[in-house]
C-alpha cells in the first residue's frame, strides 16, 4: 500500500511520508486510476517491462500448479491432506459448476474450468495478501486474456458443433413473429458475440477494481486520520472498515471466481447443444 | 457514457488490456490449464474411478458373501429340518419296534405258561391215574388181607372184632408214618 501512497502524493507534497496524513495540509490522498494501480517495472528486457501485476500472475500460476501437484502428483485411493483438500476442490467445481451447466457430457471440460476458477481465485485473493495487495484481475489485462479463452473456445465448439449457419440460427430464438424478430435477432446475435464476452471480462475486472479501491480508500484514511486526539476515533472507524471490508472482499473474490466460472461453463454447455 | 470515455481519451482508461500483461496472463493461465489437464487431472481421475471401483467392488464382494452365507443358512436349516424329521422317525419306530417287542413278549410267556400249565396238569393227570391205579390194587389187596384176617380171627365177640380193627387201622398209619404210601 505505500507504493500507492507513495504514487499518490507525490504529485502534490514531495515527502509522502509526511504529505499522506491529515496534519500535512496536502489534503486526502484519494485512491485513483491509474495511481492505485499502477507500479514501476521490476525490470526491463529491451522494451519489455515486468511490473508487479505480471509477477503476481506468475506467482499465482506458480501457487495453483503447486497445490495441486502436492494434491494430485502421487493420489492415493485413501487420499491424505492435500490430496483431501484438492478433491474437494475438483469436486466442488464438478458438481457445482460443470454438472448443473452441462451435464454429465461436459467432463472433458472440467480441467478447463478447474484452471479457471483457482486461477482467478488465487489471483483475487491476492488483494488481501500482504505484500501482494493487489487483485491481479482487477488489471483489465488478465481477465480479457481468459475471456478470449472463453471466448474463442465456446465459439469454435458452437461452430463445430451446430455448424456455422446453425450456430448463428440457434442464437435467435424460434417462433418468434417476424416483426420482432427484425428487432431481436440483431439483439441476440449481439448478444452471443459481444455482450458475453464484454460483459465476463468487466464483471470480474470492476468488482476486483472497486474492491481494490474501497480497501485503499479506509486503509489510507486509517493512516491519514490518525493522531493523539479525537481523531483516533476516525482513525479506528476507518481500520474497523479496512477489517470489515477485508472479510467482505474475501467473499466476493471467491464468488466472482464462481461466476465467472460457471458462465464460462453455462456458455460452453449451449454451445455443445443446439438450439436455444 | 460514449462522451464520457471520448473526454477520458487523453486519461489511461483502465479497459484498455496493457498486451505484455494480456500475454503473460494468457501464459500463466495456461501454464496452469496445461498441467492440470494433461498430467494431474488424468491422475486423480484415475484414483477416484479406482476408489469408485474398490468401493463397488467391496459392496459387490460383501453382496456375495452374504448371499452365500444366506444360501450356506438355508441348507443347514434344511439338514437339521431333516435331521428332526429322521430323529422323530428313528423315534417312532423304536416306539412300534417296542410295544411289539412287548407284544410278542407278552404272547410268548401267556403261551409258555399256557404250556407249563398243561403239562402240569397232564402231568398231574397222569399221576392221579397211576395213583389210582396202584391205590385200586392196593385197596383189593388190603381188602382181601383184612378180609382174610377177619376170617381168619373168630368172629365171636364185639371186642376182639373191634380190637382187630383197630389193630389193622393201627398198621396203616405205621405204615404210612414209615414212608409207605397210605394209599
Amino acid at each position: 500500500m505505500t507504493a500507492d501512497v507513495l504514487a499518490l502524493a507525490a504529485s502534490h507534497c514531495l515527502n509522502p511520508e509526511i504529505s499522506a496524513h491529515l496534519k500535512s495540509g496536502c489534503g486526502y490522498p484519494a485512491p485513483s486510476y491509474p495511481g492505485s494501480f499502477t507500479y514501476g517495472p521490476l525490470f526491463q528486457i529491451g522494451s519489455f517491462t515486468f511490473n508487479k501485476p505480471m509477477l503476481l500472475a506468475a506467482i499465482c500460476a506458480v501457487v495453483v500448479v503447486g497445490f495441486f501437484w502436492a494434491a494430485f502428483a502421487k493420489p492415493k485411493i485413501v487420499p491424505r491432506g492435500a490430496q483431501n483438500l484438492g478433491e474437494m476442490g475438483i469436486l466442488f467445481v464438478r458438481d457445482e459448476i460443470l454438472r448443473p451447466m452441462m451435464g454429465k457430457r461436459g467432463d472433458g471440460f472440467l480441467p478447463f474450468l478447474v484452471a479457471l476458477f483457482f486461477f482467478i481465485w488465487v489471483m483475487n485473493v491476492m488483494e488481501i495478501i500482504p505484500a501482494a495487495q493487489f487483485p491481479g484481475m482487477s488489471e483489465i489485462a488478465f481477465p480479457a486474456a481468459l475471456m478470449l479463452m472463453v471466448y474463442g473456445t465456446y465459439t469454435y465448439l458452437g461452430i463445430r458443433h451446430q455448424g456455422l449457419g446453425g450456430y448463428f440460427r440457434n442464437m435467435i430464438p424460434s417462433g418468434v413473429p417476424a416483426g420482432i424478430l427484425v428487432i431481436l435477432a440483431p439483439v441476440e446475435i449481439l448478444q452471443y458475440i459481444i455482450v458475453r464476452p464484454f460483459t465476463l471480462m468487466v464483471r470480474l475486472f470492476a468488482n476486483m477494481f472497486a474492491g481494490h479501491i474501497l480497501i485503499l480508500v479506509f486503509t489510507l484514511a486509517t493512516w491519514y486520520l490518525i493522531s493523539a486526539g479525537i481523531g483516533l476515533l476516525w482513525s479506528a472507524t476507518s481500520f474497523v472498515l479496512t477489517v470489515v471490508l477485508t472479510a467482505f472482499e474475501l467473499l466476493i473474490q471467491a464468488l466472482q471466481a464462481y461466476i465467472f466460472t460457471i458462465l464460462t461453463a453455462q456458455y460452453i454447455g449451449g454451445s455443445l447443444e443446439a438450439g436455444h | 457514457m460514449a462522451a464520457k470515455f471520448l473526454a477520458a481519451a487523453a486519461a489511461p482508461n483502465p479497459l484498455i488490456p496493457h498486451w505484455p500483461e494480456l500475454i503473460i496472463g494468457a501464459v500463466a493461465f495456461l501454464i496452469v490449464f496445461a498441467l492440470l489437464a494433461k498430467v494431474l487431472m488424468p491422475r486423480i481421475s484415475k484414483t477416484l474411478a479406482e476408489r469408485t471401483d474398490q468401493i463397488e467392488g467391496g459392496l459387490k464382494r460383501a453382496e456375495d458373501a452374504q448371499t452365500e452365507a444366506n444360501k450356506v443358512l438355508e441348507q443347514y436349516r434344511a439338514q437339521l429340518a431333516d435331521a428332526r424329521h429322521e430323529a422323530a422317525r428313528l423315534r417312532e419306530q423304536a416306539k412300534e419296534e417296542a410295544a411289539q417287542i412287548v407284544a410278542q413278549g407278552r404272547a410268548d410267556g401267556v403261551a409258555e405258561r399256557q404250556r407249563i400249565i398243561d403239562s402240569a396238569n397232564a402231568q398231574i393227570e397222569a399221576d392221579r391215574q397211576q395213583a389210582l391205579t396202584t391205590l385200586r390194587a392196593e385197596v383189593g389187596s388190603l381188602a382181601v388181607e383184612l378180609a382174610s384176617r377177619i376170617v381168619g380171627e373168630s368172629l365171636a365177640d364185639e371186642a376182639r372184632q373191634s380190637r382187630m380193627v383197630d389193630r389193622f387201622l393201627t398198621e396203616l398209619d405205621e405204615e404210612a408214618a414209615s414212608g409207605v404210601p397210605a394209599r
